[in-house]
């Protein structure tokens, strides 16, 4: 597993075999509160960076999600229609929201580490 | 990003409200938690146990100078409530109209326990404008003060009244809709039976220098927890319960917001009150248009602003309050649709983010109302 990367919009993305899994940080979720739904992407849409991609719902209010970088989405987490708490209880693992495939990986170098965007958020 | 704060007060809970863990946001120029540990949580503990919300941020007003048929006359020019039939201790919820019958706001109206005063507690971002009106309208016969001096701290959900107990016989007395002066914990608080949970519950004024004492002796309770704005936000909206600047204004009437009762019987056929010439219209010719409560399909929120439509999708209505209901596990609303597509049972259409969501109109509340109306 590679590096976690992670947005100024809290967003993380981490390389499992060359496909990008993205989420939410625990520290988004935390802000968020109780996630009541996800509406995801559709599978195949095509994404530039910053692009709107995901919607989190939380009693409160409305989020949007934007995607950190370009390219294809392979994969989106299914469980989360049923359990959109996991986003909560897990975000970072079980709680991840969609799979990229990326057009453009130097588009990761531009991305916060784990020590930078843990100083961001404290 | 943030506008300095200097401008926005704390209640007498702030620091308690702060070593709790709560987030504070800025409501209606007061920082108030939105959540502690979590709306949901919050929610689901007031409907089980007792939760302690801060509502020192509710404008107090006190009527006094008179006896009180002739201060509840003076009040029933401007309010339409049955004011006169009120017993003493006796509380009733009502509205301020303007001469187009729109309401200006609501509020709760209560007769002294000890007869020597009426108390009208109006929300917080009215209360200037409310206290205007009422000022106005009483025209230097009454004294009429905005309480200045007083937190409000609401104790709610159906293990509420066991606590009371602990300190005072009177939750042995009140039943839903009264009040009376109380001794608890030491402190003298003005105590009814009342919310805005639609659980049994009671709010409790008491004066700032006791509140912060007063809510750490509630709190110690193992079954008391605090509870921030969020939860006090979905949970009146399962309880069917309207607020203000939402789900009605001055462009909404009484009837078309489904409080009719707001407007008493007596008062329906005699007039007299601001607003009665248009209400009385709508009594006689019907509303054009409905506040219903909507259950949605699926899990995915329908929020205020939310248009409904019909099948060929043009817009019939709107959503004014809609939110996740954590009991039902289900997507609520309550939103405005035209009074002949009304009808409980009858599916709506909603449009969230350009997708249409089916729901269904059902019967308000929600959730049932879990009031003390007998001992």
């Amino acid at each position: 597993m590679s590096e976690t990367k992670y947005s100024t919009d809290h967003e993380y993305i981490r390389l499992e075999a060359e496909v990008g899994v993205v989420g939410i940080s625990t520290y988004a979720q935390e802000q968020l509160g109780d996630i009541v739904y996800v509406e995801l992407p559709n599978v195949g849409a095509k994404l530039s960076k910053g692009d709107e991609v995901a919607v989190i719902e939380s009693v409160k209010a409305a989020s949007e999600l934007y995607s950190p970088v370009s390219g294809e989405v392979v994969e989106v987490n299914e469980a989360l229609n049923d359990e959109p708490a996991l986003v909560n209880s897990d975000a970072q693992g079980g709680g991840w929201i969609f799979k990229i495939s990326l057009s453009d990986k130097s588009e990761l170098d531009e991305m916060m580490d784990e020590a930078t965007y843990t100083s961001h958020t404290s | 990003m943030s506008k300095p704060e200097e401008n926005i007060k704390q209640t007498s809970l702030y620091n308690l409200h702060i070593a709790n863990g709560g987030r504070m946001v800025d409501f209606c120029g007061y920082s108030l938690p939105i959540q502690y540990s979590g709306i949901v949580k919050e929610h689901i503990h007031t409907r089980n146990s007792a939760s302690l919300f801060d509502v020192s941020h509710m404008g107090q007003i006190i009527i006094t100078g008179g006896d009180f048929v002739s201060m509840a006359k003076a009040l029933e020019v401007l309010i339409p409530a049955d004011i006169l039939s009120l017993k003493p201790s006796e509380m009733r919820y009502s509205v301020l109209l303007n001469e187009g019958g729109g309401i200006i706001d609501d509020l709760i109206i209560t007769r002294d326990a000890k007869d020597l005063a009426i108390f009208i507690v109006v929300n917080a971002a009215t209360k200037e404008n409310d206290f205007a009106i009422l000022q106005k309208g009483l025209a230097g016969d009454f004294d009429i003060k905005l309480e200045m001096g007083k937190s409000l701290i609401a104790l709610q959900g159906p293990k509420a009244a066991q606590v009371i107990k602990k300190y005072s016989s009177i939750a042995n007395e009140l039943v839903f809709m009264t009040s009376g002066y109380a001794n608890i914990a030491g402190f003298e608080t003005y105590i009814s039976r009342s919310g805005y949970t639609g659980e049994d519950g009671f709010e409790i004024s008491v004066a700032d220098e006791d509140a912060l004492e007063l809510a750490k002796i509630l709190l110690e309770n193992e079954d008391v927890e605090f509870a921030g704005l969020g939860a006090r936000d979905s949970l009146r909206l399962e309880a069917g319960l309207c607020l203000y600047g939402h789900d009605m204004n001055e462009e909404i009437d009484p009837i078309s917001a489904s409080i009719i009762f707001a407007i008493g019987k007596r008062r329906r056929e005699e007039g007299g009150f601001v607003g009665f010439e248009k209400i009385s219209s709508i009594l006689a010719n019907g509303v054009e248009q409905k506040r219903v409560g909507v259950i949605f399909d699926g899990r995915m929120p329908v929020r205020e602003g939310a248009e409904i439509v019909d099948e060929q999708g043009q817009k019939i209505g709107h959503v004014t309050s809609g939110s996740f209901s954590p009991i039902l596990e289900k997507p609520i609303a309550f939103a405005y649709v035209p009074k002949t597509l009304s009808k409980i049972g009858n599916s709506v259409i909603a449009i969230v983010r350009g997708k249409q969501v089916l729901g269904t109109i059902v019967k308000m509340p929600f959730i049932a109302q879990n009031y003390l109306r007998s001992h």
